[in-house]
């Protein structure tokens, strides 16, 4: 505080002056804007957070207009979506946003996740802010899958059933949980209604509260660059980190134009493919929901695919749970599992380029086969993949250790 | 740049390899589905499914999230137009479509109460209804003397049958011997035979189920055109502002060495 008091200290008067006496307004703006530094030379893996909060704030605003119009009653609900697409004043507008932005709102984090995979962003000193992301990962798959139950199609109902049930395998307390998060004997008015509460009220406020939190956790260590290299080590005289540039006007100019491009993509499905070719809305969602007729194949959301795939492929329904929890937990421990003495694939040997190569294969054909139906040749191919997926974590302290590194250079590499 | 490109390859690559694994996936489905070939801009296609919808179809279907009104925008009706020809079912353009039949009659009638089809050309897809009309053949112990090759065992009677006539579905048998002895017969679908003649030929009645679909599927989706015209001037506007944001990052980062 009384390092900022001796910069602030100049006096401005004026009504900034009167804002910075009571709110430490300037302070805050150095500190996480026009005095953050950042490497310059991030690449193309760096906007995917910024992206990221561009979609939060879309699906925020959208959000809001469609709970106006939106009503959360098992008599009412998929009507009053098609309310809302048809009647509505720019209602299909506002929907197809949201129901699009859902979808890119996992690209986004799945790339943004990746990124750190890349660079070793996860590695000390940033464990910290890896957990707080793997935490906002799981509250966005619960805001998700609570989201998905509201329009009351038949995926909705049965997608909601089939993960819900899954709960059951818990030995001992596996019914009662079911029956708690349901609040009913099947999926009902009652789930809906609850469903709506956590997905406009208390998963939004956890997940802005978590986003607040990781950044605040990031402009404490200081972001990562594709290099791996610590920027604040070599500081010039000012104190200003000789590899960084200012957050604003630098990154934020380059952010623009990356934002802008994402909007293009964005806007390209929410006008021309709005349902993705049924990834992103499926054909069976827009038959109203119906307790009495079960849907020949149901397939949750493409987003939940990879580890639904990994469920299924085990025969066994309590391992297969087992198996699906520890998938979507594992990557939390990655700062730990990875034991590599330097952070950027660019420095890394031939073991880990390949490991994590065969990673990306692996979970998009996990994605690819928790779309399919569970028959044959597709149980073979899930096993194999999980089993890769599960090698990729668990042999990750052994492969990284014996993994030969490059030497990495004292400043990032930047071609201007 | 040789970043971009290493980025571009690798992307490619794997939409590549995802593309390979997804058409080994895509066999399957033994019933040979036509593709429907509708033109969601042909207003008078449009006006003619409207107008077979109306006569045919809404006897027994509804439409409940559909209003008359938009009809008479989209397709360029007035609203005598619609009075005259539409609204069989109705007050006000504000109406929605609703079926003359009541559930409970339906019911009693059929054991099912008749799908509502606002949506069916986006749950199903135009090509099954397209192929479902096209698709009832004579089986002469079915309670309406029809079934359907998309839908077996449906409970539709064959609406169309004074203009298609009916037809006989044409089935190969194939029995097949496993090694533990237990054979299987699967019935292959060879083609349909004309067995009465309906008032149009096969080629009008191509047209007129053609022209239904195109409407079932504008009543799915109204805003379809809409959407697609506003996103290219979208798209535009994007294009625009990018290169404007391009110039400020180059100005900006100019003295970045």
């Amino acid at each position: 505080m009384a390092r900022v008091e001796a910069e602030v200290g100049k006096p401005k008067g004026g009504f900034m002056q009167w804002i910075d006496d009571r709110f430490p307004f300037s302070e805050t703006m150095r500190y996480h804007v026009t005095e953050y530094y950042a490497s310059k030379n991030f690449n193309i893996w760096y906007v995917f957070g910024v992206l990221a909060f561009v979609v939060l704030v879309i699906q925020l605003l959208t959000g809001i207009f469609l709970t106006m119009n939106y009503k959360p009653s098992a008599a009412e609900a998929f009507a009053s979506v098609e309310y809302i697409m048809r009647d509505v004043e720019w209602g299909w507008l506002i929907r197809y946003m949201h129901s699009t932005g859902a979808s890119f709102f996992f690209i986004i984090v799945y790339l943004h996740m990746f990124r750190a995979m890349l660079y070793g962003s996860y590695k000390k000193p940033r464990e910290l802010i890896w957990l707080i992301g793997m935490l906002i990962f799981l509250v966005l798959m619960a805001e998700a899958f609570a989201g998905y139950l509201l329009p009351w199609g038949q995926m909705s109902y049965w997608g909601a059933q089939v993960i819900i049930s899954l709960f059951g395998a818990i030995p001992g307390i596996g019914e009662a949980l079911v029956e708690i998060i349901r609040g009913d004997y099947s999926i009902s008015d009652i789930t809906l209604n609850r469903f709506f509460a956590l997905h406009v009220i208390l998963l939004p406020l956890v997940l802005i509260a978590l986003i607040f939190v990781h950044i605040v956790a990031l402009h404490e260590v200081g972001s990562n660059n594709p290099d791996g290299i610590e920027i604040k080590e070599h500081k010039g005289p000012d104190g200003v980190p000789l590899d960084g540039v200012a957050f604003h006007p630098y990154h934020t100019s380059k952010d623009l134009v990356a934002i802008i491009i994402f909007l293009m993509i964005f806007s390209g499905v929410v006008f021309f493919a709005p349902e993705m070719g049924g990834y992103f809305l499926e054909h069976a969602n827009f038959e109203p929901a119906n307790m009495t007729a079960t849907p020949e194949h149901i397939a949750p959301v493409w987003y939940f695919t990879p580890f639904y795939a990994i469920l299924r492929a085990v025969p066994d329904k309590l391992w297969g749970f087992v198996l699906f929890v520890a998938s979507v937990l594992l990557p939390i421990f990655l700062p730990w599992l990875d034991r590599a003495r330097v952070k950027s694939i660019r420095y890394r040997g031939w073991i880990y380029k390949s490991a994590l190569g065969v990673f990306v294969v692996t979970f998009m054909t996990l994605g690819w086969l928790g779309t399919q139906p569970a028959e044959s040749v597709y149980v073979i191919m899930a096993r194999i993949f999980s089993a890769l997926y599960f090698a990729f974590f668990l042999l990750m302290p052994y492969y990284t250790a014996i993994d030969k590194t490059k030497p990495v250079p004292d400043r990032v590499v930047y071609h201007g | 740049m040789d970043k971009l490109i290493v980025f571009v390859r690798t992307t490619l690559t794997l939409s590549l390899y995802l593309m390979v694994t997804s058409t080994y996936a895509a066999g399957g489905a033994d019933i040979p589905m036509d593709h429907a070939e509708i033109e969601p801009g042909n207003i008078s296609s449009l006006q003619r499914g409207a107008r077979n919808f109306m006569n045919y179809c809404s006897g027994c279907h509804g439409a409940r999230y559909v209003r008359y009104n938009t009809i008479g925008a989209d397709l360029e009706l007035s609203e005598a137009q619609l009075v005259e020809n539409l609204m069989f079912n109705a007050e006000k353009t504000f109406d929605t479509i609703r079926s003359s039949m009541s559930s409970e009659d339906a019911r009693r009638w059929y054991g099912v109460s008749p799908p509502d089809l606002s949506l069916i050309a986006r749950s199903k897809g135009a090509d099954y209804v397209y192929n479902f009309l096209k698709g009832f053949y004579i089986e002469a112990d079915s309670p309406t003397g029809v079934n359907n090759l998309v839908l077996a065992g449906t409970s539709m009677p064959h609406v169309l049958w004074e203009l298609q006539g009916y037809q006989r579905a044409v089935f190969s048998e194939h029995t097949e011997t496993a090694g533990d002895g237990t054979s299987v017969t699967t019935r292959h679908f060879e083609g349909y035979e004309q067995a009465t003649p309906g008032s149009m030929d096969a080629e009008d009645y191509d047209e007129f189920v053609r022209d239904t679909v195109n409407f079932l599927a504008y009543i799915a989706e109204p805003i379809r055109s809409e959407r697609r015209k506003l996103g290219t001037w979208v798209i535009i506007y994007l294009l625009v502002f990018l290169i404007i944001a391009r110039m400020l990052k180059k100005q900006i980062w100019k003295d970045v060495s």
